[in-house]
């Protein structure tokens, strides 16, 4: 059955549904697809007989005229989402072992709409990196080579994994979670569609918490329209997470007008930073000229705080995940190192258990919660905060929705920026902003590089408007016609 | 922020994370470097700016003070790398 993994989401839906194929030959052909981008290093767990074993259940609906939303739909699951039975690592030596007796809220949802499960994917440990190369796993590659080139690249992160499995055709779409970047950034680098919701749109609820005034889920496929019907699926008030936003979720699919005659695009003047290629700002220009074309206006916009989003961010997300890390203590689940006390036994299973970038930020969140310097760090971060918040609420009374870059560069060599943790936190210059605001955003695929990678381009949204976020990027999907192909891992 | 290497250790201690004494200089440097960067926020004018503590203005809900989602103990043990009938198990913390 080749090309079936090549379908997309929506494609593949209205072919289960029309009995053009059954949802076993296409979990079995997304399972081939699977192996054969096994060189990526995308997946951490495959978890084949599942899927067959739920696309059986799904053909068994679908006989019967029964078949839900997302019905024989095979996934990747990024790694920090835990999954009843099924090894839950967020890529950490410090999780060896774990298999959740519980499933995570949103794959829950995900399985109760009919979607069949085909692995976890890679990912940096804890979510913390913008590489996917900080995986106990090992580094995932990006299946995009610059013209001529074959030295790997990275996928981007933290759910790199989960980008580089749907821009290989290995699965039809993926879950991601996004802290300040982790969707938009890898979904930019892989030549494939991700948002990040609002916060409080999808329950964090089984999530491995990174920093949770931040960790959101969202999707990861190849359209928009795929994005919007697998969101659809993913959100929803949930009382086990007290910050699970209990508002009523509209029919995203449906927000696909294609019409933004007379929508206000604002462009921040900010976003054009210091080391921005030339390429960016082109395809910026693009997509500015691509809206206006299809009859929104533009209008000029000014987030002044956006350059102190980066270090405010990396003083928050550090302290929250110092916080939340200090869970793993080898005692309820995981790795366990021994020592001769209690507190000796501690810190050798997290000197052992944890990646040097994971020990970086939970020592500098340590830090910056200490007694003596949380004024200084902390709360003045957390000031910080409320400005950059307060530049997207003045933007929005001009603006309906912004259109920047996703990333200041396309894709580098995997061994790049890995000794200077600063240079790797620059990636997220573009993306961090709209998370510290709690702003939905999407990123989608406009154009190539001049080395032939994949360029992608960023909307943001106002709080629970994902609807106006998708439909632009609709029509910016329309005009781009983005269908490059990567060359790597790829089944023909 | 330059951290040196008796503040890097106490921080490792306060984190639980033992950090062997030949790394704590290079250490000190790096985690000095992503403070120095981080600096730059000293820049803002945060007087009579309120903390941001949630993105959404949102009221917490209330619920019913019931004792839901307690898991079976058999679940909750099932992960641990030790046990013994039933329980968790620690280094021995009393003399």
């Amino acid at each position: 059955m080749a090309g079936l993994a090549d379908l997309t989401l929506a494609e593949a839906r209205d072919g289960l549904r029309n009995k053009d194929f059954s949802a076993l030959e296409l979990a079995e052909a997304e399972i081939t697809a699977v192996e054969a981008a096994r060189g990526l290093n995308a997946f951490i767990t495959e978890t084949p007989e599942r899927a067959l074993a739920q696309a059986q259940r799904s053909d068994a609906r679908l006989a019967k005229g029964e078949g839900l939303a997302l019905d024989g739909l095979p996934l990747a699951i990024k790694d920090l989402f835990c999954t009843e039975g099924t090894l839950t690592t967020a890529a950490s030596h410090i999780l060896d072992g774990f298999t959740p007796r519980y499933e995570s809220t949103v794959t829950a949802k995900l399985w109760a709409a009919g979607a069949v499960m085909l692995g976890k994917t890679n990912l940096d440990e804890f979510a913390m990196g913008s590489s996917s190369t900080q995986s106990h796993y090992g580094p995932v590659e990006n299946p995009w080579r610059q013209a001529g080139e074959d030295r790997p690249l990275v996928p981007g992160g933290s759910s790199g994994g989960s980008a580089a499995a749907v821009a290989a055709r290995a699965g039809l779409g993926a879950t991601g979670t996004d802290t300040g970047g982790s969707i938009r950034q890898p979904a930019s680098f892989c030549g494939v569609v991700g948002m990040k919701p609002t916060y409080g749109r999808c329950s964090r609820f089984g999530i491995v918490a990174f920093a949770s005034s931040l960790d959101q889920a969202g999707p990861f496929a190849r359209t928009v329209r795929d994005c919007a019907i697998l969101l659809g699926a993913m959100a929803g008030y949930d009382p086990r997470d007290s910050t699970s936003a209990d508002v009523e979720v509209p029919d995203f699919e449906a927000a696909l007008s294609g019409d933004v005659r007379g929508l206000k695009v604002g462009i921040p003047d900010e976003y054009r930073v210091d080391g921005m290629g030339g390429e960016i700002e082109k395809l910026w220009r693009q997509g500015i000229d691509w809206l206006e074309g299809a009859g929104a206006e533009t209008v000029e916009i000014s987030l002044p705080h956006t350059r102190y989003a980066l270090p405010c961010y990396y003083i928050l997300a550090p302290a929250e995940a110092s916080a939340n890390l200090a869970r793993y203590d080898g005692v309820r689940y995981g790795l366990r190192v021994p020592g001769d006390s209690i507190d000796e036994m501690y810190e050798n299973t997290r000197a052992e258990g944890f990646g040097q970038e994971v020990k970086r930020r939970v020592l500098i969140g340590t830090y910056v919660l200490s007694a003596g310097y949380y004024d200084a760090y902390y709360l003045k971060a957390q000031r910080v905060r409320t400005l950059i918040s307060r530049d997207f609420t003045e933007a929005f009374e001009k603006a309906d929705v912004i259109l920047t870059p996703t990333t200041p560069s396309a894709a580098f060599a995997v061994g790049e920026k890995m000794d200077d943790p600063i240079a790797m936190y620059l990636n997220d210059v573009f993306t961090v902003p709209a998370s510290l605001a709690g702003l939905p955003g999407i990123s989608l695929p406009a154009g190539l590089s001049d080395a032939g990678l994949p360029l992608g381009l960023q909307l943001i949204g106002r709080a629970f408007d994902e609807e106006t976020v998708l439909r632009t990027a609709g029509v910016l999907e329309d005009a781009a016609a983005f269908d490059a192909r990567p060359g790597r891992g790829v089944g023909e | 922020m330059s951290l040196d290497k008796a503040t890097v250790a106490k921080i490792a201690r306060l984190a639980r994370i033992k950090v062997p004494d030949d790394d704590l200089a290079a250490l000190a440097g790096e985690l000095s470097n992503i403070l120095d960067w981080i600096e730059q926020l000293n820049e803002v004018d945060t007087r009579d700016v309120p903390p941001m503590t949630h993105v959404a203005a949102m009221k917490l809900k209330w619920r019913q003070d019931e004792v839901t989602g307690a898991a079976p103990r058999d679940d909750v043990i099932a992960n641990a790398p030790e046990e013994r009938d039933g329980f968790f198990t620690v280094p021995k913390v009393l003399e």
